[in-house]
């Protein structure tokens, strides 16, 4: 085989697992938008938030211990303990359940029938928020995440294509994990949503909310509900992101990114947030490896929006979004 | 149960109805100044079929969204099964045990004819979050004995063909049973039903009318309805409240109702002045 072949075919594995991130965050945005037709601005700084916390609770690190320090003229650095791994996970969660609680109660509640750029405002005002609460909360330093995935080139996929095509491929094992977790967790969303009481709810609530209202179901509950499972994903894609680029505030700006995997897959599908996010993350990295040289590079910071873009002209439903018929 | 009943009801055909289960006392619905509803008292007796008419723009739909708790009246009392009911929200209604249709129906469109049903199933449904996460004990135990409940409403509604069709293919009359089989999945003790028949063809209409029979019948279900087609109504109710601009203009069964004048006058369209 060529060699420029086999680095493309590299590249589009590299890409796909890229793009595996995209399609998470761009997951908790379409999850939001089908159940209350807001569209969650704080999706990524979400993501950036439970990476903080997480790094933080494993760290033994005290919420807050700046302001405290401040305030009191203490003297605190830390709990002086560390939490394993998989019980700060759990602890994030709490904290992103709390969040997303918080969130209803306290804003969404009083702009229940508001028009949605009133909505989208304010979650803008939250992700600010949040980033600042973040900072606040567990300091603004750059940290750095591991809570256990396998790192570095897998050898089985070097040794083996390089028997094969005399070429061995790069394919970091932390990407390998991201993609495995990733797919579990859809498929588990996706049984949660078709096989259970909730999961109805859930669709019913997305579907039409009156009639979810005739046969007994609280917005208020599915609201919560499904900011609790954003608040999941994004704590998934933050501890991915996290554990590949560091926690820092950069983390957030991958949100924008998942723009236009929305705009591609439809901001009402699932399906489409998944085939959006592999689409763009092969697209990139496919069209960084064949034209960025004879452009200039950084191709890879306007391909994205550009194929949005393309696709809007021809397609604004997105691949998988519901036609848009408007009766005269 | 209070019972303001001292005179049992006896039906047309020889039943005798109940007692009072929902109990609508000087109910006043105003929508800033215009008044939909005006003092308006009727009550709705275990295992009738209870028709509100009128033409239109009378208040029906209104008065069967204060019963459904959609809308909050800013006067009057509503009791249910022999309690007062304090301001309550749609959701909470429903799990009291109050099922509705929609005149311009609100089925979930992208949802399979069953799943639609399942909903109905949601107030019976009380296994944990963490128990439907991992598919496991209650959750699962709960889906099977309430996926049997709902073969059993669609096999009576006669919808066994369309189970696991997406409910936004089917023809109009079709998603109207699917409605109803996703209000009587509930196992309602009371079912409101709003322009059950309306835009439908006669032999859609004689299917429904047999259904809301059956279901009468078969259940015990009390049922209150609204209707606009005149015949049908009185073939089908016990009991009708007749509404005309917001006020009762008659009440009771379809016989005294038919030869009460204001009613005529109502429907003939006699100048109001």
């Amino acid at each position: 085989m060529p060699d420029q072949l086999l680095f493309a075919i590299e590249v589009t594995l590299n890409g796909l697992m890229a793009g595996v991130l995209y399609a998470l965050v761009a997951l908790g945005f379409v999850l939001i938008f089908k159940a209350s037709g807001i569209f969650n601005y704080a999706q990524g700084v979400m993501a950036l938030f439970a990476a903080l916390t997480l790094v933080g609770i494993m760290e033994g690190q005290v919420p807050f211990e700046h302001l405290i320090n401040v305030v009191f003229g203490t003297n605190i650095h830390g709990f002086g303990w560390e939490v394993p791994a998989l019980l700060a996970i759990l602890l994030t969660m709490v904290v992103m359940i709390a969040f997303a609680w918080a969130v209803n109660w306290i804003v969404l509640r009083h702009l229940v029938n508001q028009e949605p750029i009133i909505l989208f405002m304010a979650t803008i005002g939250l992700a600010y928020f949040l980033e600042g609460l973040g900072d606040m909360m567990w300091g603004s330093d750059i940290k750095t995440l591991d809570v256990g995935l396998p790192e570095g080139i897998n050898i089985w996929v070097d040794e083996t294509t390089f028997e094969l095509f005399g070429y061995g491929f790069f394919i970091d094992n932390l990407d390998i994990a991201a993609t495995l977790i990733a797919a579990v967790l859809v498929t588990v969303l996706v049984a949660f949503s078709q096989y259970t009481k909730h999961g109805r709810a859930l669709r019913a609530v997305a579907d039409d909310h009156q009639a979810a209202l005739s046969v007994g179901i609280s917005l208020n509950f599915i609201w919560v509900l499904v900011w609790s499972i954003a608040g999941f994903v994004a704590l998934v894609a933050g501890i991915m992101w996290g554990a590949k680029s560091g926690v820092q505030f950069s983390l957030s700006l991958i949100a924008l990114k998942a723009l236009p995997v929305l705009m591609l897959g439809g901001f009402t599908s699932i399906p489409g947030a998944i085939v959006g996010g592999l689409i763009i993350g092969v697209g990139e990295k496919l069209f960084e490896f064949l034209l960025g040289p004879a452009l200039g590079g950084a191709t890879e910071n306007w391909f994205a929006y550009v194929l949005a873009l393309i696709f809007l002209v021809f397609r604004p439903q997105g691949l998988f979004g519901e036609k848009i018929i408007e009766r005269v | 149960m209070v019972k303001d009943a001292a005179d049992p009801i006896v039906t047309a055909d020889g039943r005798t109805i109940g007692d009072v289960l929902m109990d609508m006392r000087g109910i006043t619905l105003r929508f800033g100044g215009v008044e939909a509803i005006k003092d308006i008292s009727f009550d709705i007796r275990e295992g009738e079929i209870r028709a509100i008419i009128g033409p239109n723009g009378a208040g029906k739909s209104s008065m069967l969204n204060v019963i459904s708790g959609f809308y909050v009246p800013q006067e009057g009392e509503v009791w249910f099964r022999g309690e007062k009911r304090p301001p309550m929200k749609p959701y909470q209604v429903a799990r009291q045990g109050i099922a509705r249709t929609f005149q311009n129906i609100a089925l979930f469109g992208g949802m399979s004819v069953l799943d639609n049903v399942m909903t109905g199933r949601l107030t019976h449904m009380d296994s944990s979050l963490l128990s439907q996460a991992i598919w496991w004990g209650r959750a699962q135990k709960e889906e099977v004995e309430n996926r049997a409940k709902v073969e059993r409403i669609i096999d009576f509604l006669e919808i066994q063909h369309i189970r696991k069709t997406p409910v936004a293919r089917l023809p109009y009359g079709l998603k109207k049973r699917v409605e109803l089989a996703r209000a009587l999945a509930a196992e309602p003790k009371l079912l409101l039903l709003d322009e059950p028949m309306a835009g439908m063809n006669v032999e859609e209409k004689e299917d429904m009318s047999r259904f809301i029979l059956d279901v009468n019948d078969e259940f015990g279900t009390t049922i209150a309805l609204i209707e606009h087609d005149m015949g049908v109504v009185m073939d089908l109710s016990d009991r009708v409240v007749v509404m005309d601009y917001g006020r009762k203009i008659g009440d009771g069964t379809p016989d005294e109702v038919r030869g009460n004048q204001e009613v005529i006058d109502a429907y003939l369209g006699v100048a109001h002045d």
